[in-house]
């Protein structure tokens, strides 16, 4: 794997996530109870032993640094190779550059060309996964691929739009590709994860950015169909998808169901983080905790079923969460009462209070708030 | 190298043989404590927590997980250039090596690794104490006092001062008087096995103690005494926090409850002095629809489904459904079984306990067993399986040498 070089994009889409992205970039989302979404894709790729790895940044990044710092968490703080951050081409007078993975590669083009690697992993973080890319690129080289195309067909995907569909022949060979199809013509899914050799990498960036296209996939990718071998490789973990509120939501709610938790977190590896060195979750007598996913650094004297608690949050006695995410270090008075709600980083909830969402839509408070 | 005001030593080469079992194939500052800690984050958080940044550890018996853990020191933000974490195991010199024989003479043996550092003054650790200790200001009354040697002192109780290195000190604090293990003690004041020396003063000390044949070599039987009757100036630093020698199985265990108590002595969650440790990124815990968890400590990784009572489970473990552990300490990646039963035991590290069997049950009247442990606990070893059919009577150390043969009546 030391051929193989990663390349990870946060231009997707966060339009749908509201406020979870007003501060921050996709990557820097917080997942799972002590995770950033960035941690899967990063990991994955450590996991599979890929020791140069490329971030394209875009904007609001500020807490995504804060997080990876040297990378030295995945290993990455090397003396040759390691991570790289390659910011997007920014000018102060416009926008024009921003979110689009084409024009920030053809940016950072010294990197793709000096990296001694000879294939590149180019991926979103969109997808919360733990998969081996050791075998998807095995497969890429046996098939002889101009490139690979990882996708998933469990059918839940295609539940959270935007989505890709592609449609594959016998022989795995990708024939159609459909951005949102209104029609199912496929339940496979994309992943937004593609295997290339770097040279064609640099060749569709030269070309379509010169172009002023934006998107690998659909603008430089899609158009080459019929021209290039491109393969579909299956990846049959599971996978949950950081798109909107509702993706987001129910995909962390998939966690408190141990094989999904099982599967996501230890079958090809461990996923890594930035590590706060918290002492060990303290039940006190009389909580009561049930499908629940508890961080360390919490301490819990009330109520908890259904929900996730991020690190250091503490529930005092009479406190009650229901079907919530709660992230770090959130202060909740006595008696709060909280039900399908999320609340983000560092929210204050004063003495007494009762939140509620709806199972489909979750009430968020943001960041820093105090109710 | 850069010169330092000041160097730790911390010594990590004990067997910890009072631990049994638990410390066959690992140093005792290496035993897993607390959820997810070694015996030894305390005290090298202590040292990064009190700022300072040269620590020699001296290693020698069954170093492997020590060494492995200890790492670079990137943990304990330790890993810094012209000082960090060192570990010292004994080495071969010119004129041949040796073991370590005492704790001076460990230290003795890395004159030349203190030297290096240039430093005013040397701090000597035990890597086997529980305990949040600012060494900074320990160092601080060291400097006020004008003092040699200053030894920190915490009050026992006047029945265990025969297990304890005892001060007896005057109203400045000054040492008039120390006795080892007495039977007849003049002062509850016990030392803690953490001594800071002028560096000049305690190497004259070691070469003078180390020509001395007769010397057992050791800072509280010969060290601390000779410096005394020397009229060196020593004076006694009293420290009234939580602090525990967890040399022994019930000390272990007690050690362990003391954490999961409503309101205890030593906090873990205390983010302006934070206990480091090694860890993988494990996933939070997964508590399930059935689990019913009270007054216990739990880590990353764990998966419960069953009962968790008065205990602290280390990282890692799963407890399947219908299992209960009650006042027990689970140490990391073990698994219980679907109903199997633990109770007051402590259960080394990836131990399999099959569903059904029952760890600490009372004994069957009548019944004929070899009691290890007179306390009640019950110590299973570490990487063994305890079969499903199994019932192990409390207080039983099993270790799986004395595997094979199971008495009749073990077998439920």
């Amino acid at each position: 794997m030391r051929d193989l070089l990663g390349i990870i994009d946060l231009s997707e889409p966060t339009e749908g996530l509201g406020e979870l992205t007003l501060h921050r970039t996709l990557g820097a989302v917080p997942f799972g109870g002590r995770y950033r979404v960035i941690d899967f894709t990063l990991s994955n790729m450590v996991n599979a032993g890929i020791r140069n790895v490329g971030i394209l940044l875009n904007d609001r990044f500020g807490p995504l640094l804060d997080h990876i710092k040297d990378g030295k968490e995945w290993d990455l703080n090397r003396q040759r190779d390691g991570m790289f951050l390659l910011p997007a081409p920014l000018r102060t007078d416009s926008s024009e550059g921003l979110n689009s993975n084409l024009s920030n590669l053809r940016h950072n083009r010294s990197y793709l060309e000096k990296s001694r690697q000879e294939y590149a992993l180019f991926s979103g973080c969109s997808m919360v996964t733990n998969l081996d890319y050791r075998v998807a690129f095995a497969y890429h080289l046996e098939k002889d691929a101009d490139i690979t195309v990882i996708y998933n067909q469990d059918g839940k995907l295609a539940s959270h739009p935007p989505y890709t569909a592609v449609v594959t022949d016998g022989e795995g060979r990708i024939t159609d590709i459909a951005l949102n199809p209104r029609e199912c013509t496929s339940r496979k899914v994309s992943l937004n994860m593609f295997i290339m050799r770097k040279d064609l990498l640099i060749t569709l960036v030269d070309y379509y950015s010169a172009r002023q296209k934006r998107d690998l996939f659909t603008d430089a990718i899609m158009p080459r169909l019929d021209e290039l071998k491109i393969f579909g490789y299956e990846h049959r973990g599971y996978v949950g998808v950081i798109n909107s509120l509702k993706s987001y939501y129910q995909h962390s709610m998939d966690l408190l169901k141990p094989e999904v938790w099982r599967d996501l977190f230890f079958s090809h590896g461990l996923i890594n983080t930035k590590v706060k060195h918290e002492a060990p979750v303290r039940y006190l007598e009389g909580s009561r905790v049930q499908d629940s996913l508890i961080a360390t650094g919490c301490t819990i004297e009330g109520t908890v079923e259904n929900s996730i608690l991020f690190r250091g949050v503490e529930v005092g006695p009479g406190v009650t969460i229901k079907d919530s995410i709660i992230m770090q270090k959130a202060k909740l008075g006595p008696g709060v009462s909280l039900r399908n709600v999320i609340l983000d980083k560092d929210v204050t909830i004063s003495a007494g209070k009762s939140l509620a969402g709806d199972p489909s839509f979750p009430m968020v408070i943001a960041k820093s708030s105090e109710v | 190298m850069q010169k330092k005001e000041l160097v730790a030593m911390l010594l990590a080469g004990g067997q910890g043989s009072r631990l049994g079992i638990l410390t066959k194939k690992l140093a005792k500052p290496a035993v897993p404590f607390g959820g997810k800690y070694r015996i030894i984050d305390f005290t090298l958080s202590n040292c990064s927590n009190s700022g300072i940044d040269s620590v020699g550890v001296l290693t020698q018996y069954q170093p492997l997980t020590l060494n492995a853990y200890i790492g670079i020191g990137s943990a304990w933000d330790l890993d810094r250039s012209g000082g960090g974490v060192s570990v010292l195991p004994p080495y071969v010199k010119d004129q041949g090596g040796e073991w370590y024989k005492g704790t001076a003479n460990a230290v003795y043996q890395n004159i030349d690794f203190i030297a290096q550092h240039d430093p005013e003054y040397v701090l000597i650790l035990s890597g086997d104490h529980i305990y949040k200790m600012d060494y900074s200001k320990m160092l601080s009354y060291h400097k006020s006092k004008g003092a040699a040697g200053t030894i920190a002192v915490i009050p026992v109780p006047w029945e265990e001062t025969h297990r304890f290195g005892v001060m007896k000190a005057d109203e400045q604090g000054r040492i008039v008087e120390f006795q080892e293990k007495p039977k007849v003690a003049k002062s509850n004041l016990a030392s803690m096995g953490v001594y800071i020396f002028n560096w000049k003063e305690l190497r004259s000390y070691l070469e003078a103690d180390e020509a001395d044949p007769k010397s057992s070599n050791d800072f509280g039987k010969n060290i601390i005494p000779k410096m005394l009757r020397a009229g060196e100036p020593l004076y006694a630093y009293a420290f009234r926090e939580y602090w525990k020698d967890v040399g022994t199985v019930d000390s272990l265990w007690e050690a362990n409850m003391d954490l999961i108590k409503k309101d205890p002595d030593l906090k873990l969650n205390d983010s302006k002095w934070k206990i480091f440790s090694l860890n993988h990124t494990y996933p939070p815990q997964l508590v399930g629809p059935l689990a019913d968890v009270q007054g216990s400590l739990l880590s990353d990784g764990c998966l419960v489904l069953g009962r968790v009572h008065h205990s602290v489970i280390f990282t890692g473990t799963q407890i399947e459904e219908g299992a209960e552990v009650t006042d027990s300490v689970i140490m990391p990646g073990v698994k219980i079984g679907k109903g199997a039963l633990v109770h007051k035991a402590i259960i080394g590290e990836n131990t399999i306990v099959e569903a059904g069997a029952k760890i600490g049950v009372p004994a069957r009247p009548g019944e004929k067993v070899e009691i290890s442990n007179e306390n009640g606990i019950t110590v299973i070893e570490d990487n063994v399986c305890v079969p499903g059919t199994m019932r192990i009577v409390e207080g039983t150390v099993l270790s799986v040498a004395e595997w094979p043969e199971f008495p009749e009546e073990w077998i439920s």
